[in-house]
């Protein structure tokens, strides 16, 4: 990671920048005219000063009298150069922020118009937590020299400025000034090189502290019913302790730097002191220079930093432009047809040989079987089947590694981009609600009138909890959900299927939150509301698994079996074994403790 | 009964809050005064540079031949003081960054602690990011300040100070009118102060606002492509980052007009000493050095008055800071530990006993009421009911997450509230329906259940448990990394490795609350008979969500709303009219229909 300010790191950053000056040419240009405005106004100041000085105070102070017109002239020169290097700082600053923030917000809908055109198989290789801070901390590193550039840009001008100055006033003296300058330039860039590793550390440690504190609260139930709070706050001291330390280190160097880049400037001007006296016994120069070139080494002292903070910012910038740029650069979306899928009775499925893998592991293995337009399919299997895979394949989330998935007859990689959507509605394991009302999630962009959402919520038994909700359908569940239970966004995320009429409903294993009478009140809703569906259900409950017409038993990838209920309990084992787990436990108990158990439970 | 909110709002006042804060740090406090003073001694060589080019010109030129001695021998002396500030200045750098470091290091650790002692209704009573924040952002933000701000504060007022002082041995009339030009801008200052930190607030809010829109093209990646919402997230997400640019800019463009209006007071002020030094001047009142200096002091004012803005604002976000995390370490924990006054616990089976007890959560109404009951040690007890019927209110009394209303809990006699936490977490353990892991590989959350256990003591807990089958599945064994909050296994997964865990912990009473419920069938009815083995000898107490459960326990407690309704063995229920036998009915229906 670089964190040092070496050459490869500022031939990076700088093309880093150039993006930015090309992306946004005017803006840029404006902010540079500014500064160089108030870099070029800096140094007028001075020398209206030194102006000042000659013709006004000296005059005064040697022969005792004001020459009205000079004294006028010095207070407009003085004032007017004030005013325009106000106006130059303001333009640069403003300027350089419109700069820096429309670059951030560029990257930051690049990077999110990236992770919503980027295939499922992407997103699973890549930590959430990483994709968040490369739209987030990453976007604002990259662009971060962009708020200082302007000011670094117009110092440039003000230093060229100052040395013309200078050298036009007295050579000797723009001497004393070449020799300072540079000591400051270079202390600044030892300061930067020193500090950035040092900053980036104590960085890294902060977000470090967090992720803890972050996580350690997330599993506050379970360090509290453990009574792990003495583990937890040893494993936070820890890292605080190295925070701490990392800070403080940082500290030494500014502690260190600081005070010398404030005492160098200071050395400066007592320098100019005793050579410009020497000057003026000469005659070679008058008060009025001397005034000038101290007031100019007092004014330029602090602006000449602000090379040093461009500097400081590259390295941060490279590494967070170089993340935002890998996500930019991620290939592989998905291609889509033309087709469209015709029909508008229920949808006939087919899976044809179909193989995925993840990696190197291969979790489907050639995957036949077919749901008959109108029919009812459950899909079964023990936890780590392939389930949840096969279920993604259905709906093109991921494309299979061989084989294909036919919708209506029709390839679904053949079919254009929103058109599987139209007819196929998921219900996923994992519950996703968005920060919006309960109307917008159910809804989610479709046009449906408050009588379709109201049926839907009754299909999916969410009517009565949603009519004691504070605003009904207009309340916000809050960012992802959080003011529901975990049973209730279940049911939202039913109702957001059914009220799309789907001719395809796929549920994986969708009301595992859901109370079980609950759960058996959705079931035969649906079922008789389904004229107008095909439906595939993942499921392990038998109430769930007796409304399907026919049921494909996987194990370990592979379809093992498939059949009605019926045939598959009598003729597959490994089905049996799974489906009547409950009921086998059941009637075992019955048998060992007939004279406690006096009723009989029969398994199915 | 009422939880207590956290605390930190507004209802200190800043003076206090300081005060507070500082009474909780004696790290920052000691050695403060050496570190002021160093500050001081920092400060003065501001003046060093006006004092140089008074002296210069006034005693050095004053002739028409230049006292070349007298000048280099000025020089030296200030160029001598210049050094002496500077090395000041890395003293008190030095200290500073050390004393604050460490102090807020305390007072982070001392924070995170108090979260974790808080009760799980005040922990739920704020978002997690918030909770985080009090540890971390609002640490950040009192350092950023003690080290910048809060110092900029010190030699803002002492570089006024020494050079009003020395503005004032030169000439009280310009000294009058230097401070007539800058007066106006200091009253107005806070009022800018104002509108900037309103800006930064919308700021603050845009970028959260952002960040969670951002999310959910990532978190709802899946039913984003499945219902093929893309555009509509892409416009939320560029509506929200579009948001959070405009108020940036407003907020860069507030700065940018507040910042250079110094340099025109700055000016007028310059013109108003010329133009009236030169009439003073005239009249002897002033040397033309003396003036000069003017000129230079004048820029000591200038620096103080453009970061004042950003110097304000930076006190109040520390304060609020501040605020925020002493509201953390105020807040009593309302299930508190009754330490070392506390009973310890022996080893050995567990009874329990529920006195009439109730509860409501804050503002709520009641959800446990009248309930009354014992369990004997070594029984195994399942307790049903339907969602809401307070079961798992129920567990956490039980475990005291939480205490009763009225009434009260007793183990072994003892009431819960008199127990050491040390003692009453190490003899009963709940697995929640949640099953969270750490970051890390499954040993390392399995150890978290008893952290001194070996990894053969880990494997043995698995063998026993039935897990070693799927523990042989998994890609990695024991060393399989589970992701954050074990996002990489399924939920089903996730549920054994938290058993897994509670199991080696090797409690006295084990109580689970639907700790299954997302496990295959044929695993959970494995697992249920492994633990039927592992926990014979011990109290076992289950919140069932299925038929075998309740059957196999040694009695059922039925709830249904709030109330211990029936209890008693299944075979006896099942024949009686009542809540259970309407349970078992909708199970035996769910089960065969």
């Amino acid at each position: 990671m670089a964190s040092k300010v070496t050459s490869a790191v500022m031939r990076q950053g700088l093309r880093v920048l150039g993006v930015a000056i090309r992306a946004e040419k005017v803006v840029f240009a404006l902010a540079v005219l500014a500064s160089a405005v108030y870099g070029g106004m800096t140094v007028a100041s001075a020398w209206a000063l030194g102006w000042a000085t000659q013709n006004v105070v000296l005059p005064a102070f040697g022969e005792g009298r004001a020459v009205a017109g000079a004294l006028w002239t010095g207070t407009f020169l003085i004032f007017g150069t004030a005013l325009l290097k106000a106006l130059g700082v303001a333009g640069r600053r403003i300027l350089a922020g419109i700069l820096q923030y429309r670059m951030q917000a560029r990257s930051r809908r690049d990077v999110t118009k990236q992770y919503l055109r980027l295939p499922l198989s992407w997103h699973h290789r890549h930590p959430t937590g990483q994709l968040l801070s490369n739209a987030g901390a990453d976007a604002e590193a990259a662009w971060a020299p962009l708020a200082p550039l302007p000011m670094a840009v117009g110092v440039i001008v003000m230093l060229v400025t100052a040395a013309v100055a200078m050298v036009f006033t007295d050579l000797v003296l723009a001497l004393v000034g070449f020799l300072i300058f540079p000591a400051i330039a270079v202390l600044n860039l030892v300061y930067q090189r020193k500090l950035s590793p040092l900053a980036t550390r104590a960085q890294q440690l902060r977000a470090e502290v967090s992720e803890i504190a972050h996580e350690s609260f997330d599993g506050a139930l379970v360090v509290k019913t453990l009574g792990r709070e003495d583990l937890e706050t040893e494993r936070f001291q820890r890292r605080a302790h190295e925070l701490r330390d990392a800070n403080i280190a940082v500290g030494r160097v500014r502690g260190l730097f600081d005070p010398m880049l404030e005492a160098l400037p200071t050395i400066g001007v007592l320098a100019v002191l005793a050579v410009g006296s020497a000057r003026l016994s000469g005659g070679s120069i008058d008060s009025g220079d001397l005034v000038e070139v101290a007031y100019l080494f007092t004014l330029l002292a602090f602006p000449i930093r602000a090379l040093g903070w461009v500097l400081a910012e590259l390295p941060r910038s490279v590494v967070g432009w170089g993340r935002v740029q890998a996500v930019l650069d991620a290939t592989g979306s998905m291609e889509y047809g033309q087709a469209a899928p015709a029909s508008s009775a229920p949808a006939r499925l087919e899976v044809r040989d179909v193989s995925y893998s993840y990696g190197e592991a291969e979790v489907l293995h050639e995957v036949t079987f077919d749901v008959p337009a109108g029919r009812t399919v459950a899909l079964v299997g023990p936890t780590g089947s392939g389930k949840s895979t096969l279920v993604q394949l259905l709906v093109r989330l991921v494309d299979p590694g061989r084989g294909q998935v036919l919708l209506d007859g029709v390839d679904v990689r053949e079919l254009a981009h929103g058109r599987i959507a139209e007819s196929v509605a998921l219900v996923p394991q994992q519950t996703f609600l968005f920060d919006d009302t309960v109307r917008g999630n159910i809804a989610l962009g479709l046009d449906a009138g408050d009588e379709d959402v109201r049926a839907a919520l009754r299909l999916a038994q969410a009517d009565g909890f949603v009519g004691r909700l504070a605003d009904g359908l207009d309340t916000r569940v809050g960012e992802r959900g959080t003011s529901l239970s975990g049973g209730q966004r279940q049911r939202i995320a039913l109702a957001r299927a059914v009220v799309r009429r789907p001719r395809l409903l796929i549920l994986d294993d969708a009301t595992s939150s859901v109370d079980p009478q609950v759960e058996a009140k959705i079931l035969y809703g649906l079922r008789d509301a389904a004229e107008a569906s095909t439906v595939v259900v993942v499921a392990y409950r038998m109430a769930t698994i007796a409304l399907a017409d026919e049921v494909v038993y996987l194990d370990h990838g592979r379809v093992v079996d498939r059949g009605p209920h019926d045939e598959l309990i009598r003729r597959c084992a490994g089905y049996r074994n799974l489906v009547t787990a409950y009921e086998r436990e059941e009637a075992e108990r019955a048998a060992i403790d007939v004279p406690a158990g006096e009723e009989e439970e029969v398994s199915a | 009964m009422t939880a207590e909110v956290i605390r930190g709002n507004s209802e200190r006042s800043a003076l206090a809050t300081i005060r507070q804060g500082l009474s909780l740090t004696p790290e920052f406090r000691k050695g403060l005064v050496v570190t002021l003073l160093l500050a001081v001694v920092a400060t003065i060589g501001k003046i060093i540079v006006p004092i140089a080019v008074q002296q210069t010109i006034d005693t050095g030129l004053r002739t028409g031949t230049p006292d070349t001695a007298y000048i280099t021998g000025a020089i030296l002396v200030c160029a001598g003081a210049v050094l002496l500030t500077a090395a000041a200045g890395y003293v008190m750098n030095v200290r500073l960054y050390k004393a604050t470091e460490s102090s807020l290091a305390t007072l982070r650790v001392r924070g995170f602690r108090h979260v974790h002692d808080l009760s799980v209704l005040t922990q739920n009573t704020e978002r997690r990011g918030a909770l985080v924040s009090r540890v971390t952002n609002d640490i950040d933000q009192i350092s950023t300040f003690m080290q910048w701000g809060g110092l900029m504060i010190i030699v803002a007022f002492g570089q006024l100070f020494v050079a009003t002082v020395l503005m004032f041995v030169y000439s009280w009339q310009l000294t009058l009118l230097v401070w007539l030009c800058f007066i106006p801008l200091m009253i107005a200052l806070p009022r800018f102060q104002k509108l900037l930190s309103r800006a930064y607030t919308a700021v603050r809010e845009r970028t959260g606002d952002m960040l969670a829109a951002i999310s959910e093209s990532v978190v709802g990646a899946t039913v984003i492509r499945a219902y093929a919402s893309e555009r509509r997230t892409a416009e939320r997400v560029d509506q929200a980052v579009d948001a959070n640019r405009r108020a940036q800019t407003r907020a860069q463009t507030i700065v940018g007009f507040v910042f250079p209006l110094t340099e025109i007071v700055a000016a007028v002020a310059i013109a108003g000493i010329v133009l009236m030094g030169v009439r003073l001047g005239l009249s002897g009142d002033i040397s033309q050095g003396e003036l000069v200096a003017f000129l230079f002091l004048i820029t000591l004012f200038v620096s103080p008055l453009q970061t004042a803005t950003e110097v304000l604002n930076e006190a109040q976000n520390a304060v609020a800071g501040w605020r925020r995390v002493l509201g953390v370490i105020d807040t009593p924990p309302d299930v508190a530990d009754p330490g070392d006054r506390g009973v310890e616990l022996p080893r050995g089976p567990i009874s329990v006993a529920f006195e009439d007890v109730h509860f409501s959560y804050p503002g709520g109404v009641p959800v446990l009421r009248e309930v009354t009951l014992e369990i004997p040690p070594r029984s195994r007890v399942a307790v049903v009911g339907e969602t809401g019927s307070g079961k798992t209110t129920f567990a956490k009394l039980l475990t005291r997450l939480m205490d009763p209303g009225a009434g009260r809990v007793t183990v072994d006699g003892h009431d819960l509230r008199r127990i050491r936490f040390s003692s009453l977490r190490e003899r009963i353990v709940m697995v929640p329906q949640d099953g969270f892991l750490f970051d890390g590989t499954l040993e390392e959350n399995i150890r978290y259940g008893k952290p001194s256990a070996t990894t053969g003591e880990i494997r043995l807990a698995m063998t026993e448990l039935g897990l070693t089958d799927w523990l042989e599945g998994l890609p990695g064994g024991l060393d399989t990394a589970v992701g954050q909050r074990g996002e990489s296994l399924s939920a089903g997964e996730r549920q054994l490795v938290a058993l897994a865990r509670a199991y080696l912990a090797d409690p006295d009473l084990l109580l689970l609350d639907e700790a299954t419920s997302a496990v295959d069938p044929a695993t959970e009815v494995r697992l249920a008979r492994a633990l039927e083995g592992v926990t014979r000898g011990r109290t076992a107490i289950s919140i069932a969500h299925r038929l075998s459960t309740a059957e196999n326990a040694d009695e059922v407690l039925v709830f249904d709303g709030g109330r211990l309704v029936q209890r008693g063995h299944h075979s006896e229920l099942v024949g009686r009219p009542g809540v259970y036998a309407d349970l078992h009915a909708s199970w035996i229906s769910a089960a065969h229909s």
